[in-house]
């Protein structure tokens, strides 16, 4: 229970259809050092708010503390990722790495049978029995499988998504109906860990390094410019570049080379890629024996694309696309669906 | 069947109490401020109620004031202690590491202001020792303050041996008696202490009434200013019904200090025995005999405190890692780290603290749910280790 309205319709919902229901909040990352103005602090009204829900539920809440595993599992990674001159995708690794393991495992213990969550997704259990497949959300400009593509089956079959098949809108009316006191709460955005959206600070201020000066350079190797760090910029950005194109057309970011501190910049037409391969590969049923056609899907606000995926092996795949796609991003997932059905996904590489 | 074992976080209100509060709340309106009847009703009441606490440490009356609690009267020893002496040149503060929270961050403020501020260390079972606060303490500090008892793991302070170290040096002498008031003798005069903070909701008073003691002559100054209450040392219109919950509670447990007192600890002995021989990997966290009766802080090996906490509460076993925090969160105990036990220790321990309505039923279903859960938990560690 995030203190948010998703997570708290979910628990009413599972409340009210008769299961005995624990509510969880993660305390992930300290804000209270150094505060020095009140009320500027979000994690712990959230956290207030979860537990106002819990109790207009008449339901046992509790606040774990998971700000050292979320420091090693999340942040380190975010932080790591972006030095490397990828874009990296937190709220995948906090779920797989996170959600559905450790605080699985904390809910296991107190002999809870499942993890709900406020995911707009769903997990369905096959035909057969034994085995689940996970579906986009029916909201689809809500749909957060994206994010839960690295969830293997001993993960899906705890996993309990009671607001998957639902619209946001209702889901919303429900929370008023039922005077649930976080309805008219607004969407969380961004990153939670940074709440003034300022990743760069962030990463700079873990990892001074991350800093150094570096330069623009052509798809020619030219150089253009200077900028003050290389995590200051992803690919496909084409804001805040302060260069003069030679040519006067827009200028975009086309790749980060970490070694050198080099961006490289060029026109949109050179940001366009039809093959990828990706790591970290999941395939949530089993993975194919060879070419499938799938719809892949590059970013969380990425329409979802025709491409071919073949398994090269050790968790690795390449993903070929029939149309050219706009900034491809390291670090970002790649995830494959048929259908509304999630057949894997991977990270980019 | 719900089990309290968290006394030490606040207590239910004797039932005599609780009459006196609901008795001041409808007939005692009055302001004690007041020269009307009304005003003398209240004034009464309150009267009543210092004598009760002062009889309860062996104070005079007309050194008890009243506050709204430990936290405050906290911050008032120090902060009115501090502000009295800087004009005489002293500039810093000593306390022991394993204070309240009221204590180390009223120090931290201070420090920000530019006093110098010194933590004393303790031993692996809690207690600070004679020679270093010897080693600390300078010609300018102003204030010492050591608790009498500690909050998480109950261990006892050799308070007089400290408040005798202070005084050779000119510095006074605070401490903060929460966990030891009502629970075993607590004697102003014998601990030789010159400040001394007790909260009434810890002994089945009510919540938002406390007391610090300010030994005759002691030069102070208000921290709450404003008119002429509690003969200048502690502005505000006083809090008269839970003033008068106070002293009933001070009376009650005046009275039945040591029969209580062997009650509860054999019930506290019951449980440890009973922990310890019913559970493998246990421990003990403090000192065992320089130790209020009414609290155990155990160890439990390869398992978290938090879900340990959890999955008692969800059988109705209401117990704490220590105290409260603000959040409601849990963090590593400052106390047991300031002891020194490792961080595997410090984030598997649960504290038991026991009380007026503990009973050996109560003492009897926690050592028997606690096996079944402990075990649970450890062998998820298994799978997930």
């Amino acid at each position: 229970m995030s203190g948010g309205v998703d997570s708290s319709v979910a628990a009413a919902l599972l409340a009210e259809q008769g299961h005995e229901v624990i509510g969880l909040s993660m305390q992930l990352y300290d804000q209270s050092d150094g505060q020095t103005s009140f009320g500027s602090c979000c994690s712990i009204d959230d956290l207030h708010d979860a537990r106002r829900v819990a109790s207009a539920l008449d339901i046992p809440h509790y606040i774990v503390n998971f700000e050292r595993q979320f420091n090693e599992q999340v942040i380190s990674n975010f932080i790591d990722e972006y030095a490397a001159g990828r874009t990296p995708l937190p709220c995948a690794h906090c779920n797989s790495d996170l959600k559905f393991a450790t605080l699985a495992e904390r809910a296991a213990g107190l002999g809870a049978e499942a993890v709900a969550t406020g995911h707009y997704a769903r997990v369905e259990r096959d035909a057969d029995g034994d085995r689940f497949s996970l579906k986009r959300g029916v909201d689809p400009g809500k749909d957060q499988s994206y994010f839960l593509f690295s969830l293997t089956q001993a993960q899906l079959a705890r996993a309990v998504f009671p607001i998957g098949h639902r619209p946001k809108d209702e889901v919303r009316e429900y929370a008023r109906r039922r005077g649930l006191p976080v309805a008219d709460k607004p969407d969380s955005q961004e990153i939670c860990f940074i709440p003034d959206h300022d990743y760069r600070a962030f990463v700079t201020k873990r990892i001074p390094e991350a800093g150094r000066e570096g330069v623009f350079v052509d798809e020619q190797g030219r150089v253009l410019g200077s900028h003050a760090g290389i995590h200051r910029f992803t690919v496909g950005q084409r804001k805040g570049l302060a260069l003069a194109s030679p040519t006067a057309a827009p200028m975009y970011v086309l790749a980060l080379r970490p070694a050198d501190q080099q961006v490289v910049v060029g026109p949109r037409s050179s940001l366009e890629q039809t093959r990828l391969t990706a790591s970290g590969v999941n395939w949530i049923l089993e993975e194919p024996a060879g070419p499938l056609r799938v719809a892949a899907q590059i970013r969380h606000r990425h329409q979802a694309a025709p491409a071919t995926v073949r398994a090269l092996g050790d968790a690795h795949a390449e993903v070929v696309f029939d149309t050219p796609q706009l900034a491809i991003s390291p670090g970002q997932a790649v995830v494959f669906y048929d259908g509304d059905a999630v057949v894997g996904g991977g990270w980019i590489d | 069947m719900r089990v309290y074992f968290d006394y030490n976080a606040t207590t239910p209100l004797a039932p005599d109490v609780t009459e006196a509060v609901v008795r001041a709340t409808r007939d005692v309106f009055g302001n004690a401020s007041s020269v009307h009847h009304f005003g003398q009703q209240a004034k009464a009441a309150m009267d009543d109620a210092r004598s009760a606490v002062a009889a309860l440490v062996n104070g005079d009356p007309s050194e008890i004031v009243f506050t709204s609690g430990g936290t405050e009267s906290d911050n008032f020893a120090i902060r009115g202690a501090a502000d009295a002496l800087e004009p005489t040149g002293r500039r810093h503060l000593i306390a022991s590491a394993v204070e309240h929270e009221a204590v180390l961050n009223t120090l931290r403020s201070l420090a920000r202001k530019g006093w110098r501020t010194t933590l004393l260390p303790v031993d692996h079972t809690g207690i600070v020792s004679a020679d270093r606060l010897r080693d600390a303490i300078t010609a300018d500090t102003a204030v010492v303050s050591v608790m009498q008892a500690n909050n998480e793991i109950g261990t006892i302070q050799p308070i007089a041996e400290l408040a005798a170290i202070a005084h050779e040096h000119g510095a006074l002498m605070h401490t903060d008696a929460v966990q030891s008031a009502g629970k075993i003798p607590v004697d102003v005069r014998a601990l030789g202490v010159d400040l001394l903070s007790l909260s009434a909701h810890k002994f089945n008073g009510p919540k938002g009434a406390g007391v610090l003691w300010i030994k005759r002559g002691t030069r102070m100054q208000p921290i709450v200013t404003g008119g002429k209450h509690e003969r200048n040392r502690r502005a505000g219109t006083e809090n008269v019904p839970a003033i008068a919950g106070l002293g009933v509670a001070a009376h009650l447990a005046a009275g039945k200090l040591s029969s209580e007192g062997a009650r509860i600890a054999a019930l506290r002995d019951r449980l440890e025995a009973g922990i310890l021989g019913g559970v493998a990997g246990t421990a003990v966290n403090g000192a065992v005999d320089a130790r209020v009766p009414n609290t155990t802080n155990i160890s439990f090996e390869r398992v978290e405190a938090e879900s340990l906490l959890i999955a008692l509460d969800l059988e109705g076993i209401a117990v704490s890692t220590g105290s409260a925090c603000s959040s409601g969160t849990l963090e590593p105990s400052h106390v047991l780290r300031a002891m020194g036990l490792p961080t595997h220790r410090t984030q598997s321990s649960l504290r038991f603290s026991l009380g007026m309505f503990s009973t050996q039923e109560e003492v009897d279903r926690v050592v028997e749910v606690l096996p079944r859960l402990v075990e649970k938990l450890r062998g998820l560690t298994r799978k997930a280790g």
